[in-house]
């Protein structure tokens, strides 16, 4: 019974294997490549999404004017062979690649650019709200008849010259376009599937057809099919413009539960997944399996709540950063190609300080501070930290809570640990006052210095509980220096005036792991999550 | 007998209706709200009260229920936060699936379980029948998703004998027109997809029916020594009543009563277990994703899937109650 079940399963993994025949890849690769997400992408219109799994997949269907230089965070030209931007940090001219079209034939041009800038400035309605246009609202300070927004215009010059222009200046513009929910959709197929018909009333609104079921972009993959709580298949653009690749077909397939997606690699269902668990890594690498870890673009941090009295008290935030042991942190519990953090940006972040003001492990030290604020006697403090939860720059909360907690007591801090599931742990530390020091952090979207101190303290909020006028108006001021360099100078003062008031102890920056089947022999793994699938390859 | 079944149908919804109000008011009190889930880290105090307000969740919540309320009487269930699909199309786009896989794990518990229990009441005492009553202890105190994950390890991992995930592989040639992938196949004459999902369903539905499989072993196995020690079985026998009769009219009939009682109610607690089996094997049913939702804070998803399976459990009970007339005459006087 189990042999002939054996025998029919295996040929119909054959069968799929060879399915799509008419592949420019060697014959001797199976040129599907089968990704375990961990959930269905929320749609497939980049510019309704904000999160990872949607991106993972528009990455491969969409291109926007700003690519990524592999393997860094950088901005880098794509759709956009270059740029100037006007010496007032307003106007920015592109000069678009020439002979490119999206997948339904469209050609991509000057026009094309600027029906999707109007396109998302003129949202209206919940169109226009973060449930959908995260991205847009957040960056570029909201819509047409918004008086703060920071879009003015968009003139195609020529066939292939573009010329965008802002309110005022802002220095994440370039780099902001890398993300996918700024990529280039086709005005063709977007007003034939009613891109921004989001249907239903405001209450319920429901995707447009295009985003259900019609994503067009100029990628290497065009959109085949979706399953949803199954898989979303791609297929190679036979016209695309840059490098084919071997990979012909890709398979997105569902698998919610991490451990299923590790079983689904070892019994080679799958190829690849994301966000190993640490504690998996050394088993799949001994096993024989790839397993590849990003550059960190990450920040984990543990903050402190300032409504907290004691927490007010400079002394004892000092005193715990002292008691932080980064190192013994990251070689016990987080994941291998982590670097231990001084600041809350990563070292590739412009305005990144290098002299910036540490606090060393120095348990001696932290004692003393604790007891010069008067302490002596030891001091006791809620410890917030969510479970069952994994993100790429905390994988496993539970046991950096143990490590820290552990080295906390060691300076005679008493901890109350109080842990919650995910969203009520949000809820907690965003939407409430009641919580102490508590983990949390960051994957940065893209190469911009306020895209990580800017969300942090950028305003006043419930997670760090201070009111700092002086660093609000910094952040503020920098973010609208439209020189690289002049705004670089300005973020390392901002770094250190963060490192000098202590509103938390920036940890590490956790590398995420991603894990594959050794066939896969190079996989464009990016700090910014930037994997476009034709750069794959493939042994058999 | 159809004067019983109307009456019932018609307490179903003043029972509906009391459900909706707790229903509504257990989800509005989960702590966190589906802003905070949509925007993560993300989330801002002005986001979260826009979205709120776009959805219209800052309302006064009486309001709320009778908004909700109202479209429900005219079959509107609202959409998903999530996915933004309406709720009734989600799921019955997913109900199927978890039908094939209940269905299979019954057909599997009872195919067992009944022959099993009956056994080992007639081996009472024998080493036989410890067996079988340790085995069952073991299969109700283990935990479906370390079982779950076992299975998949040994027949999946290791052996290779079956698929780790999924409900039918990609490059199967198959129509899918009921949303039942075992019939479509059958239907179709495509063999080959039938045997595929077949395949798909062996270990989720093992898995799946290892509690109430244990359960079933149990309660037919006490219901049977009841039965087989009662007066009217002896007087049988001392009559000289054939076997055959004595075990089919006199002992199963009999003690099949609280086995259906039980197995009516294994049905509806297979569609819970489902939220767990489906998860570990990302089986595309309503139990994977009503767990995403209760993540997702997904009220409108919440509120309606669990109504549905509501409805879904008090017509399996009702079922069950029929069933009791045709096997109980005695029922069917009062």
């Amino acid at each position: 019974m189990t042999l002939v079940l054996t025998g029919c399963v295996q040929s119909q993994r054959d069968d799929t294997d060879t399915g799509d025949g008419d592949s420019a890849a060697p014959s001797d690769v199976n040129s599907t490549f089968v990704f375990a997400s961990s959930s269905d992408p929320s749609g497939l219109d980049p510019a309704f999404a904000n999160d990872g799994e949607t991106f993972r997949i528009s990455r491969n269907i969409f291109e926007g004017l700003i690519g990524v230089e592999p393997g860094t965070a950088d901005p880098a030209p794509l759709l956009a062979e270059d740029w100037t931007t006007t010496e007032d940090g307003l106007s920015t001219t592109f000069n678009l690649k020439s002979d490119v079209t999206f997948h339904d034939g469209t050609p991509f041009d000057a026009e094309a650019v600027c029906t999707n800038f109007e396109r998302w400035f003129n949202w209206t309605g919940i169109a226009a709200t973060e449930s959908l246009s995260y991205y847009y609202g957040a960056l570029y300070h909201g819509f047409a008849g918004d008086e703060d927004a920071l879009y003015e215009s968009c003139s195609a010059d020529d066939e292939l010259t573009a010329t965008v222009t802002l309110t005022r200046p802002f220095s994440g513009f370039i780099p902001s376009l890398s993300l996918p929910a700024f990529a280039m959709q086709s005005p063709t197929a977007m007003e034939e599937f009613g891109a921004d018909d989001v249907g239903g009333s405001a209450e319920a609104p429901e995707y447009s057809e295009y985003a259900e079921a019609h994503p067009v972009g100029t990628g290497p993959f065009t959109f085949d099919s979706w399953s949803p709580g199954e898989s979303v298949v791609l297929q190679a653009y036979p016209d695309y413009w840059g490098e084919q690749g071997q990979v012909q077909e890709v398979v997105f397939r569902v698998i919610d539960d991490p451990t299923a997606r590790r079983q689904a690699l070892e019994a080679g269902d799958v190829d690849g997944y994301d966000l190993v668990a640490p504690a998996d890594t050394a088993a799949l690498e001994e096993a024989g399996f790839n397993v590849m870890q990003r550059d960190p673009f990450t920040i984990l941090y543990l903050a402190f709540n300032q409504q907290v009295e004691e927490l007010q008290d400079p002394l004892v935030r000092e005193a715990i950063s002292h008691a932080i042991d980064r190192d013994a942190l990251i070689t016990q519990v987080l994941p291998e190609g982590t670097e231990p953090a001084t600041q809350f940006i990563p070292d590739v972040v412009n305005g990144y300080n290098e002299d910036v003001t540490t606090y060393d492990y120095d348990p001696e030290r932290a004692r003393e501070l604790l007891a010069e604020a008067g302490y002596e006697d030891g001091l006791e403090l809620t410890f917030n930290y969510p479970v069952n939860i994994s993100r790429p720059y905390m994988p496993n909360p539970e046991e950096i809570f143990v490590a820290l907690s552990g080295q906390l007591e060691e300076v005679g801090i008493t901890v109350n640990p109080v842990s919650n599931e995910w969203v009520d742990y949000l809820d907690l530390i965003q939407g409430s006052a009641d919580h102490g020091i508590h983990l949390l952090g960051w994957t940065g979207d893209y190469n911009d210095t306020d895209n990580f101190v800017g969300v942090f303290f950028g305003s006043q909020g419930n997670e760090w509980g201070f009111d700092n006028p002086e660093l609000f108006q910094a952040l503020a001021e920098a973010r609208e220096l439209p020189d690289f360099e002049e705004a670089g100078a300005r973020y390392q003062e901002i770094n250190e005036q963060i490192a000098q008031f202590i509103p938390g102890v920036p940890l590490a920056h956790p590398a995420p792991s991603l894990a594959f089947n050794e066939r896969v022999i190079s996989y464009p793994a990016s700090p910014v999550n930037d994997e476009v699938y034709n750069m794959i390859e493939l042994s058999e | 007998m159809l004067r019983t079944i109307g009456r019932r149908l018609l307490l179903l919804i003043p029972t509906l209706f009391g459900l909706t109000v707790l229903l509504f008011f257990w989800v509005r009190a989960l702590p966190g709200g589906p802003a905070a889930a949509l925007l993560g880290e993300r989330a801002t105090p002005e986001a979260i009260e826009r979205i709120n307000e776009a959805y219209g969740f800052n309302r006064p919540l009486p309001e709320q229920y009778i908004t909700w309320l109202g479209k429900l009487v005219q079959g509107d269930f609202g959409n998903s936060i999530e996915t933004r699909r309406p709720v009734l199309e989600e799921f019955m786009n997913r109900f199927p699936a978890t039908i094939e896989l209940s269905v299979f794990a019954l057909i599997i518990a009872v195919g067992i379980g009944v022959p099993l229990g009956y056994w080992a009441a007639r081996n009472h005492g024998r080493w036989l029948d410890h067996l079988s009553v340790g085995a069952s202890l073991l299969g109700i105190t283990i935990p479906v998703f370390f079982l779950a994950f076992m299975l998949k390890w040994a027949f999946a991992v290791q052996l290779g004998w079956l698929p780790t995930t999924g409900r039918q592989d990609r490059g199967v040639d198959a129509t899918h027109f009921t949303g039942f992938y075992v019939l479509d196949g059958v239907l179709t004459g495509e063999f080959d997809a039938s045997w595929n999902a077949i395949v798909h369903l062996i270990l989720p539905a093992v898995a799946l029916a290892t509690i109430p499989l244990a359960i079933i072993v149990r309660i037919t196995r006490a219901s049977v020594l009841e039965v087989v020690n009662a007066d009217y079985v002896r007087t049988g026998r001392a009559k000289g009543v054939s076997k055959q009769i004595i075990r089919n009219r006199f002992v199963l009939r009999n003690a099949m009563l609280p086995v259906v009682t039980t197995i009516g109610l294994q049905t509806g607690l297979l569609i819970s277990g489902a939220v767990l089996t489906e998860t570990v094997f990302a089986f595309p049913g309503i139990g994977s994703f009503l767990a995403n939702a209760i993540f997702a804070r997904d009220f409108p998803v919440l509120q309606g899937f669990v109504l549905f399976i509501a409805v879904a459990y008090a017509l399996i009970n009702l079922l069950v109650d029929i069933s009791y007339s045709i096997i109980d005459p005695r029922v069917r006087i009062q």
